[in-house]
């Protein structure tokens, strides 16, 4: 499988690390439902199908990416960057690739 | 059997020598092993897996199920081989599997005389059932079952070390071409004509497929030598890569394949400096695959008989090898190929007795090649049962109705050492069937052809139900330019040769066993009988993959390479029903088996990643005994001549509570944490709290999983208001790190937090014992680390022979104890000023064994008590879990079961009868030989100087309510029982007025 990170390009896949289902946002800092954290760390709706997924560069830019992935045939339809410095580093991609061309 | 090389091929090719069962024989420069031996007249080469019943060589290639031999010895022992892949060298030294004594006379062969106890199902139905007391007949199995499983199984694995090495190497390509043969060759050439950067695998030496061995001319060039120069002319090309000996394995998502290469398995050791395998990851922008079609025999009773073997094999080995499979070969044939292979083999020498058909009739170009090698003819006729003993030495043939599927007529009989026997061809699209391609069945070629798959692959030849030649050349261009459209590549140019020989019609009649008395064996590696099949389906296994399971059918190496198709022929036919209807299992990489060390490549052994600290020579100079701690390499102690390592921690710890010792803690992993929201950060990660941490203080702080057990610990130092250094631990530094990451990025974006992995940036030591601070003393400038200016827990910053030094007052030991920061260059400068310092009070360095005995003996936690299953509060640490303030893992920390009383819970034990306690003990409370149920278990054990005993901790039911009671600690593995008194694991120092002092 090959991911296309946004800053890198396309990479293998065994430079990234899967960090899990994209969909389950942890419970805010300030809430301590037991139910909302069980939820955020057990309950997965392991979808056959078209997926939203992070990964994380570690053996590249070290970006966290959320993959959109079909889970049944393994096809990635987009690759988008996430994190505090997301816009900024997908501005600085915008230039470059204006730059290029 | 009784192979023999041919009078024509007599001549030629350098003559080796190897040893089978150690007795020497010769064979020649070409032979593969299975050739070799075949024509020293070899037949028995093994013996069968269940029933141990001889076997011989099959086929001749990588889809042999019968003839696996175990190669070479020492470390280089590798067994389950194909003798049929295996090429010969001088001095190959090759054993027989499964049998005891002697391959031809095999004592475990009695497993026959009860084969109806082990027909499918055998293990399940004898071995599961309830296991009550009085059930006399089950205990009975249970005692047996021991020596059966001893008796089933293949050959035995090393028992030393493989001296040779290992490589992975990474390719990238436009068009890949998998296979070279003629549709092979042919996508190669035309992909490489339109300038695409090629790679093309072959498992075989040479390449060329069934050209090697073809009776075709090709451009006016008998097939083989035009295939030798069209691959010498590919091989020159600089947009070529030609890989043989190079199986490729498995296909994955987004065109990435795994090939394994056999560099040097064609030669007793590797050459200097060469790996004996090389995996290959190649990554294509689109590929060909031309894997060809793979011979599948008739099922007929007593077909398992040495001499039995596949038409097109037999054909080889005469044609390409100059072997004879046996001075009297008949072939048993459902379809052309194998009046073909009957010819050719009369043309090579080889006496054929018969050719028996299954078909009423057939085509007259076909007739008069059976005609051409002088062979009685059969027609509408079926083998019915083998003759012989070990080997074969007949046949019974009968007449066979093809349309009822009948036998009539009387019974005759034919002299045969050899049957060749042909059922048809299955293609093999292994690759695509891995990838979830679904096979589509075509009635015409009674065969499964690959059909449609998602990945960026075209099938050619054989592989697509393409047979023949010509076939192989036209698809093989028309998948090339499939390949390079795909690719962004113009469609290159044509150069199909001009082919004459015969037109085959590949399609069999649909007849895949011949149903008579006997034991008929489908699964030739695995024992599985055509009964056994059926017996499946009397028992309800009727689905493809409960057939599978229950008889093992295509489940042995060989997967079912030259099975499968005429298991579910059987299955389709018991259940009345048509082989597509009956389905089809998935195939699972590897195509042929890999060594684990293929895979490993070059992290394994002294290629693989290692991590010194700056200190590492002197470490290694001064008598350092280093010690792998998951990529790093550290001391475990530093060993006096004559002195054992237990000696030297025990003098190294010793010598640390009385007066003062360093220890290299580089290792460490290392966390810059920058940013205004730097604290909140690490608030939020820490179960502790660190928002009100002053500047110019460390805390020792405590990470939750999300799920509220314990993942790391460490100290964290505040350098400013905006800026931390987290220390973790050695082998967690790597994962802490994605953890605060993914925290940062994912969960809350929001802080302003920068982090910087600085491991490597940092070389640290750490001074411990009662002098430690006149040590520093005497070394320090630019710093007062007297107790007031540098109390417990504080973090100055100084200099040590002008290096600048961050110092922490920090203590794993218990004792008085500073670590020492510098920039990873100046670390032995470092290390020598300090050891200078200390020259008065006897400074000792001390290693990771020490260093864990003071810890142990303070009952500090590490690895092995933080073992992911550890909550704080089993440790002891619950006051390390803040109420105040939410956290990562605080919610699911405060669950019940979390919380529980019966929960295991840090202790520490001491041996009260003088022996030593071994890690991984169990705690019980009953004898030797009656110990009783587990209670706990030993985590991190040694002998402690300071109480003079063997101590260990431990997690305990219950434990802090149980100290003072006594138990035993008890390793049955390693016959050990140990009397302990459960004690608090807090041994030295409780009130910690050694380290606050």
């Amino acid at each position: 499988m090959k991911i296309t990170c946004p800053y890198c390009g396309e990479r293998d896949h065994r430079e990234f690390t899967y960090r899990g289902d994209a969909t389950a946002i942890r419970p805010s800092i300030d809430n301590t439902s037991l139910d909302d954290h069980q939820a955020f760390v057990y309950d997965r709706k392991n979808t056959a199908g078209t997926h939203r997924e992070l990964w994380n560069h570690t053996s590249g830019c070290r970006t966290h990416v959320v993959v959109v992935r079909d889970t049944v045939s393994h096809e990635i339809f987009s690759c988008e960057p996430v994190g505090p410095f997301a816009k900024q580093l997908a501005r600085n991609v915008a230039k470059l690739k204006g730059a290029g061309a | 059997m009784s192979g023999f090389r041919l009078k024509a091929a007599e001549t030629g090719g350098k003559a080796l020598h190897f040893t089978f069962d150690g007795k020497s024989f010769v064979g020649r420069e070409g032979d593969t092993l299975a050739s070799a031996l075949m024509a020293n007249g070899v037949s028995i080469v093994g013996r069968s897996f269940k029933y141990h019943r001889p076997r011989g060589i099959f086929t001749a290639g990588s889809e042999e199920p019968s003839a696996l031999v175990t190669l070479r010895s020492g470390g280089r022992h590798e067994p389950n081989v194909r003798a049929t892949e295996i090429e010969l060298y001088e001095g190959l030294e090759a054993r027989s599997q499964n049998r005891w004594p002697s391959v031809r006379f095999d004592l475990m062969a009695v497993n026959q005389l009860a084969g109806k106890a082990f027909s499918a199902g055998f293990y399940y139905k004898t071995f599961m059932g309830p296991r009550r007391a009085g059930h006399k007949a089950t205990q009975f199995w249970y005692f047996c079952e021991q020596f059966i499983r001893r008796a089933a199984g293949l050959g035995k694995g090393a028992t030393s070390a493989d001296p040779d090495t290992y490589s992975r190497m990474n390719a990238w390509c436009d068009v890949l071409v998998i296979g070279a043969g003629a549709a092979g060759i042919a996508a190669a050439g035309r992909a490489a004509s339109a300038g695409a950067r090629v790679i093309m695998c072959d498992e075989r030496a040479r390449g060329g497929g069934s050209l090697t061995g073809a009776p075709e001319l090709l451009d006016g060039q008998p097939a083989a030598e035009w295939a030798s120069d069209a691959m010498e002319e590919l091989a020159e090309l600089d947009n070529v890569t030609i890989l043989t000996r190079t199986t490729v394995q498995s296909m994955f998502d987004g065109d990435t394949y795994l090939a394994v290469e056999r560099v040097n398995d064609h030669r007793d050791e590797p050459k200097r400096h060469q790996p004996r395998q090389r995996a290959w990851t190649i990554r294509a922008a689109s590929t060909v695959i031309a894997t060809g079609a793979i011979e599948r025999p008739i099922v007929f009773a007593g077909n398992d008989r040495p001499g039995v073997m596949l038409a097109d094999a037999a054909r080889r080995y005469a044609v390409e090898y100059g072997v004879a499979p046996g001075r009297a070969v008949a072939v048993f044939t459902n379809n052309d190929t194998g009046w073909l292979a009957a010819r050719d083999m009369a043309r090579a020498g080889v006496i054929v007795s018969a050719i028996v058909d299954v078909r009423a009739d057939v085509q007259d170009d076909v007739r008069k090649a059976g005609e051409e090698s002088r062979a009685e003819i059969f027609l509408g006729a079926a083998i019915t049962g083998t003759r012989g003993w070990q080997e074969l030495q007949g046949a019974h043939v009968r007449d066979f109705h093809e349309v009822s599927n009948t036998l009539g007529g009387k019974k005759r009989f034919i002299g045969c050492d050899c049957i060749a026997v042909s059922g048809g061809w299955s293609p093999a699209f292994h690759l695509t069937s891995q990838q979830g391609g679904k096979p589509q069945w075509d009635a015409e070629l009674q065969a499964f052809l690959p059909g449609e798959a998602s990945a960026n692959w075209f099938g050619a030849g054989a592989m697509a139900g393409k047979f023949g030649l010509r076939n192989a050349f036209r698809t093989g261009e028309e998948a090339a330019v499939r390949a390079l459209t795909q690719a962004g590549f113009g469609e290159g140019e044509s150069s199909v040769p001009v082919i004459e020989g015969d037109a085959i019609d590949y399609a069999p009649a649909p007849v895949l066993e011949i149903n008579s008395p006997g034991k008929s064996f489908v699964d030739l590696q695995h024992d599985v009988t055509a009964d056994d099949v059926r017996l499946a389906h009397r028992e309800g296994f009727v689905s493809v993959e409960h057939l599978k399971r229950y008889t093992t059918l295509g489940m042995a190496t060989d997967q079912g390479k030259t099975s499968n198709v005429t298991g579910l022929a059987i299955m389709a036919q018991t259940r009345d029903m048509s082989i597509p209807e009956v389905g089809t299992t998935r195939f699972r990489p590897p195509y042929t088996p890999v060594a684990l060390a293929t895979l490993a490549g070059e992290q394994y052994g002294h290629l693989s990643t290692v991590r010194r600290t700056p200190m590492h020579d002197w470490h290694v100079a001064n008598g350092a005994h280093m010690y792998a701690n998951g990529p790093w390499l550290r001391p475990e102690s530093y060993n006096a001549p004559g002195e054992t390592v237990e000696q030297a921690y025990i003098r190294e710890a010793r010598k640390v509570r009385e007066s003062v010792g360093l220890v290299d803690v580089s290792t460490l992993g290392k966390i810059d944490v920058q940013g205004p929201d730097a604290a909140e950060f690490l608030n939020r990660i820490y179960s502790n709290g660190f928002a009100k941490l002053p500047v110019g203080k460390a805390r020792y702080g405590l990470m939750l999983r999300e799920d509220g057990f314990l993942f790391d610990d460490g100290t964290t130092w505040r350098l400013d208001e905006h800026r931390f250094l987290m220390t973790t631990t050695t082998a967690g530094a790597g994962h802490v790190m994605e953890h605060l990451e993914y925290h940062r990025d994912v969960v809350w974006p929001d802080l302003k937090v920068a982090l910087t992995s600085v491991s490597d940036e940092w070389a640290g030591v750490a001074v411990a014992g009662p002098k430690s601070r006149q040590v520093l003393a005497a070394c320090v400038t630019k710093c007062d680390v007297s107790n007031e200016a540098l109390p417990f827990m504080g973090v100055r910053t100084g200099e040590i022979v002008g290096i600048p030094v961050w110092i922490a007052r920090l203590s794993f030991s218990g004792e008085m104890a500073y670590e020492v920061y510098c920039g990873a260059n100046w670390g032995q400068a470092l290390w020598d000023a300090l050891m200078a310092a200390g020259e008065k009070h006897d400074i000792v360095p001390y290693g990771l064994e020490a260093l864990s005995t003071l810890r142990i003996e303070k009952g500090h936690v590490a690895g092995p008590e933080l073992n992911g299953r550890t909550t704080p509060g089993d440790l002891g640490l619950q006051g390390m879990v803040s109420s105040k303030k939410n956290f990562v893992g605080a919610v699911l920390n405060n669950r019940p079961a979390m919380q529980a009383e019966d929960r295991l819970q840090l202790v520490a034990i001491r041996s009260i009868d003088g022996q030593r306690i071994i890690g991984g003990s169990h705690l019980v409370k009953g004898t030797k030989d009656e110990p009783g149920l587990s209670e706990g278990h030993t985590t991190s054990t040694c002998f402690s100087p300071a109480l003079n005993a063997y101590i260990s901790l431990a997690l305990l039911e219950r434990g802090r309510a149980r100290f003072g009671e006594k138990m035993y600690a008890t390793n049955p593995v390693r016959d050990s029982h140990v009397a302990v008194e459960v004690i608090n694991p807090h041994m030295v120092d409780p009130k910690g007025a050694r380290m606050h002092g």
